[in-house]
């Protein structure tokens, strides 16, 4: 039973992983931009939906606030920041996207004040239910795993079968050459941008309801995500979902099991330290796996 | 100003008109956290400080603060502290919050022979051998509230504690603490991952461990993460935190998924006595929000030096403004304070327990955890 | 032309620091002292991590590993030294820096070969995000090891000791501190400029061609990685002595990230760049935390309009001046 919930735990983790991640890979594959500022843009999100749910009450208004203000807010960027560097090398990009972070971090803090922000769950979504098997489990966990999967999907969905996704795909691959049939490159970036940063402001606002929403709340996960769309390859839907499953299951299994094992070689007060440390370092040790074994990620394009 | 605060900052000026003239303002190092995620607890350290200040009238006009921000980082800490040392010749420095900050900055600011007053960590470290005749924590012994908790756990006869903490040290110190003091039995011991958000993984283990009572040391944003998930997660198990965990600087944040939890602390908005009743009244009118721990703490150190520089000035007479300091000779919010042999508090440790008062999450006390309680490594302590 | 300029400015940039160390111990401003101390670290920490991510085109994200290995050495070593423990292998500690040093640059220079060697595998962002991989391992190793602090770190209250100098003094232990970055110039100009540094850039521009003249890419570039490395450590060092106290945020992605920030905005590529950038930095955050207490938004302003509109960082930007100035001068 504890395996099973934990099973739980680690897909919803991943999926949780995989917004985050989906976006940023998006940005990556298809302008070929590192974005420090994702994280940003995820706790935009998330401030967007505290502050507007707490006004209107409604999470549900909050949540299409917080995809709107982050889409809002990563077009802004785009147009006044973003677009003058896609020609430079990833180095400018890394500073002026740093740069960023530290507007937004304090911008954020400038206006909504020193202290975290409330945010909850609305009833429909809040409390545990019971599975088939018995084992409880909280409702709004079940709606991120399906949200996760509706959004893979939906991006799927997007680039395969829509015209936007036709541009994005040939604009992946050949930049010159969709300009030069006609296809307004400018607009297309900014669309891409904007939806990116709309995935990670909806991840800000449905995972901000059950964590703390407060300044600075992107950071941890933006290391996360990169970690995420190295292992599974940079530009790659897929190799993000597969990724972020790998890196969530990884993480809640690892942090789970290791501690018990090392207290078979050792006193449990050590054990626990020590296998707790082992657990944090793990998904760092598999994505030096990964990356040792497939130099271009899981699913990548070969370099 | 309300008619205690009034009468006390009289008591304070009378002090002020004995005592030996001074020949110039103290300077006092505020160093505290006021920018990133942190910046809500400096802001009630600084607000609870410059509040003591204001109420104490002209007496707090003698004393002269520098502010600056540590950014949460030691190194930074460090380095503003040997700026406010040897550039702005500050008499005594306080005001960190953060026990790794605090290990940084307190060895180097009493080797350079300055006065260092804890406003809040006060790491084991510093409490036995490595303690210092120039460092006073005015806060607590880091081990306090968890100890606090495991006695409370003690005498309700909990059978099974299942506890958890940040792996760090004073993640360690506080799973330490609690254990010190409970006498059942640990189902289980959990170290966490600091700066962790989500704990399903934690909360699973809670489900199946079979446990009474949970004890979850979590400070700032991972204790709102934690509380809101575990309110969701339809496991029932009480928890019982120490006071860190259910500060008023996060209580509105986590909401109303904190009514009720049981805490422990040396401090709280009810704790009845008029010093108290005027810090709170003051903060609510200038803050509009409840204090923290960490502003009543702050608040208490203000006045202690207040009290202390009335006496002696701390560059003129260094012996005799620390004998002023150990005497404690001023009004705490916590009613009784005394200083111990390696100049930690003893005092009392009460439970409480999270309610909604006049619109707003604060603590309720329900109940004694200790009396007199110093600390575990007094003895340590030679100096 | 072009080299004699940068020589030039190289020699101003290093020219002022020392004369804002000097000049503001003459002036009774202790703390200016420590300040620019503060920029002759990190600027070597720069200067190291630029020999790999300038010449090299290594765009590490973990040099903050190599850092706090530098700063954990001293700590470790000072604190053996302090409470008499031997260390290992019967060795005790010490407090002497003419002991530290070695040891911090051999125990990084060590750890960037297993790195290296593993890492050197990937390009491009993998490269970035390996390295950030292995850093972070390390850092929450530190993060959770009990024997040296923790997360609290090691305070050791005194700094170590040189023979002949008063380390406490800001302005002696700015001189050791100015002294070693000067020969970190020096070498690095050394090393870029040998056959090996023209192998270095060679790869970098052109991989193709280089191994296409038997150049072995990975051999000479992981060599550049460990020096490299070892310049960062010894920076660790000092820095660790500057603080007299070491701990694991030295071993974060927000110092690696730092120290890249450093290299760029003064000039990936430019011998004193980093120093320039650490300078920036560094005054930037002290003065502009006197404006305001949201100077961190302001920090950010200023980085983004250096990044958009002055690109080649602050020695670009220097350059770009000196020539527009010469062109006046030609008009005239």
């Amino acid at each position: 039973m504890l395996l099973a919930e934990q099973l739980l735990n680690g897909l919803q983790y991943g999926m949780m992983l995989f917004l985050m991640a989906a976006g940023l890979t998006l940005v990556f594959g298809v302008m070929g931009l590192i974005n420090l500022a994702h994280g940003a843009l995820y706790m935009v999100g998330a401030f967007a939906c505290a502050v507007v749910a707490a006004s209107t009450g409604s999470f549900w208004l909050g949540l299409v606030a917080s995809l709107a203000v982050a889409a809002a807010a990563g077009a802004l960027v785009e147009m006044l920041v973003i677009r003058r560097l896609y020609n430079r090398d990833h180095l400018d990009q890394v500073l002026a996207t740093f740069a960023l972070i530290l507007v937004f971090s304090e911008g954020t803090r400038w206006l909504f004040g020193d202290f975290p922000l409330y945010l909850k769950l609305p009833p429909a979504l809040s409390g545990a239910i019971t599975l088939p098997g018995g084992l409880q489990y909280p409702f709004f966990r079940l709606v991120i795993i399906l949200v996760g999967a509706v959004v893979a999907l939906g991006l799927w969905l997007l680039i395969s079968r829509t015209r936007l996704g036709i541009r994005i795909r040939a604009g992946e691959a050949d930049r010159e050459m969709i300009g030069a049939l006609g296809v307004d490159i400018a607009k297309l970036y900014t669309i891409v941008f904007a939806l990116g940063a709309a995935l990670a402001g909806l991840a800000g606002g449905l995972v901000g309801s059950i964590q703390s929403v407060q300044v600075g709340m992107g950071e941890p996960v933006l290391i996360l995500a990169f970690v995420v769309i190295v292992i599974g390859g940079i530009g790659s839907i897929k190799g993000a979902l597969v990724g972020a499953l790998l890196v969530g299951m990884t993480d809640t299994l690892g942090k789970a099991v290791i501690p018990g094992l090392f207290a078979r070689v050792m006193d449990t007060a050590s054990a626990n330290t020590t296998g707790s440390a082992v657990a944090s370092m793990l998904i760092y040790i598999l994505m030096a796996v990964v990356l040792l074994v497939r130099p271009q990620g899981l699913f990548g394009a070969r370099v | 100003m309300t008619l205690k605060s009034l009468l006390l900052s009289a008591t304070t000026t009378l002090a002020l008109i004995t005592a030996p003239a001074m020949a110039e303002p103290v300077k006092v190092g505020l160093i505290t956290t006021l920018s990133g995620g942190g910046a809500g607890i400096g802001a009630d350290v600084r607000d609870g400080f410059m509040l003591a200040l204001k109420a104490a009238g002209d007496a707090g006009k003698e004393i002269e603060v520098i502010l600056e921000d540590d950014q949460q980082k030691p190194d930074i800490a460090v380095q503003v502290a040997d700026k406010m040392i040897q550039s702005d010749n500050v008499d005594v420095l306080t005001g960190i919050i953060w026990s790794n900050l605090a290990m940084a900055v307190v060895p180097a600011a009493t080797a350079q022979d300055k006065f260092y007053l804890s406003t809040n960590a006060a790491p084991s470290a510093l409490a036995g051998e490595g303690c210092n005749p120039k460092y006073f924590s005015v806060s607590y012994q880091n081990d306090n509230m968890h100890e606090a908790a495991g006695a409370y756990a003690a005498a309700e006869g909990v059978k099974k504690m299942f506890i958890m903490a940040p792996n760090y040290p004073a993640g360690q110190d506080s799973l330490a603490g609690f254990k010190r003091f409970y006498d059942g039995e640990v189902v289980a011991e959990v170290y966490t991952q600091v700066g962790q958000t989500d704990f399903a993984g934690e909360i699973a283990q809670i489900r199946a461990s079979g446990a009474d009572r949970v004890f979850f040391f979590q400070p700032g944003g991972m204790g709102i993460a934690f509380l809101k998930q575990y309110a969701e997660s339809g496991v029932d198990i009480p928890l019982i935190g120490p006071g860190f965990s259910l500060s008023e600087d996060i209580l509105p944040a986590v909401g109303d998924a904190a009514l009720g939890t049981i805490n422990t602390s040396h401090w709280s908005t009810d704790l009845d006595n008029p010093a108290n009743k005027a810090f709170v009244d003051a903060f609510r009118a200038d803050f509009g929000r409840y204090p923290s721990l960490y502003a009543a703490q702050a608040y208490d150190t203000a006045n202690l030096l207040l009290s202390a520089s009335a006496k002696a000035s701390p560059s003129g007479d260094p012996d005799g403004f620390r004998a002023a300091l150990q005497a404690a000779d001023f009004a705490s919010v916590r009613g009784k304070f005394a200083f111990g042999p390696n100049q930690h508090p003893i005092q009392d440790f009460y439970v409480l327990e999270v309610e909604n008062r006049d619109g707003g999450l604060t603590n309720k006390i329900v109940g004694n955890a200790m009396t007199d309680r110093g600390d575990a490594y007094a003895e340590l302590c030679k100096m | 032309m072009t080299m004699n300029r940068e020589f030039i400015i190289n020699i101003m940039i290093f020219g002022l620091l020392i004369a804002v160390g000097i000049g503001a111990h003459l002036a009774g401003q202790g703390f200016t002292v420590t300040l620019a101390t503060k920029v002759a670290i990190l600027g070597l920490a720069g200067v190291g991590l630029n020999l790999a991510l300038g010449y090299g085109g290594l765009v590490s994200f973990g040099h903050a590993a190599f850092f706090g290995i530098g700063g954990y050495a001293a700590g470790v070593l000072a604190s053996h030294a302090a409470n008499g423990d031997p260390l290992m292998f019967g060795f005790g500690g010490s407090n002497q820096m003419l002991v530290i040093w070695p040891v911090a640059m051999l125990a990084a220079g060590f750890a960037a070969l297993m790195i290296g060697a593993l890492s050197l595998r990937t390009s491009g962002v993998y490269f970035i995000m390996v390295t950030l991989a292995f850093a972070q391992m390390i850092y929450y190793f530190a993060i959770s090891w009990p024997r040296y602090g923790g997360e609290d770190g090691l305070s050791f209250y005194v700094r170590n000791a040189f023979p002949g100098m008063n380390t406490l003094k800001p302005i002696e232990y700015f001189t050791i501190c100015a002294s070693l970055l000067g020969l970190a110039l020096v070498f690095s100009g050394l090393v870029t400029q040998s056959r090996f540094g023209l192998a270095l850039q060679s790869i970098r521009q052109n991989p193709q061609r280089a191994t296409a003249v038997g150049i072995r890419a990975t051999p000479v570039r992981l060599t550049t990685f460990v020096i490299s490395a070892m310049i960062t450590a010894l920076a660790g060092a000092l820095y660790a002595d500057l603080n007299r106290f070491v701990s694991p945020s030295m071993f974060s992605w927000h110092m690696s990230g730092e120290i890249m920030v450093f290299v760029i905005l003064g000039g990936v590529g430019r011998l004193c760049g980093p120093i320039a950038g650490a300078a920036m930095f560094i005054l930037l955050e002290h003065l502009l935390g006197k404006v305001s207490d949201h100077w961190q938004a302001l920090l950010g302003l200023m980085l983004l309009g250096i990044v958009l509109f002055a690109p080649g960082g602050l020695i670009g930007l220097i350059t770009k001046g000196l020539d527009a100035l010469r062109k006046e001068k030609a008009d005239v």
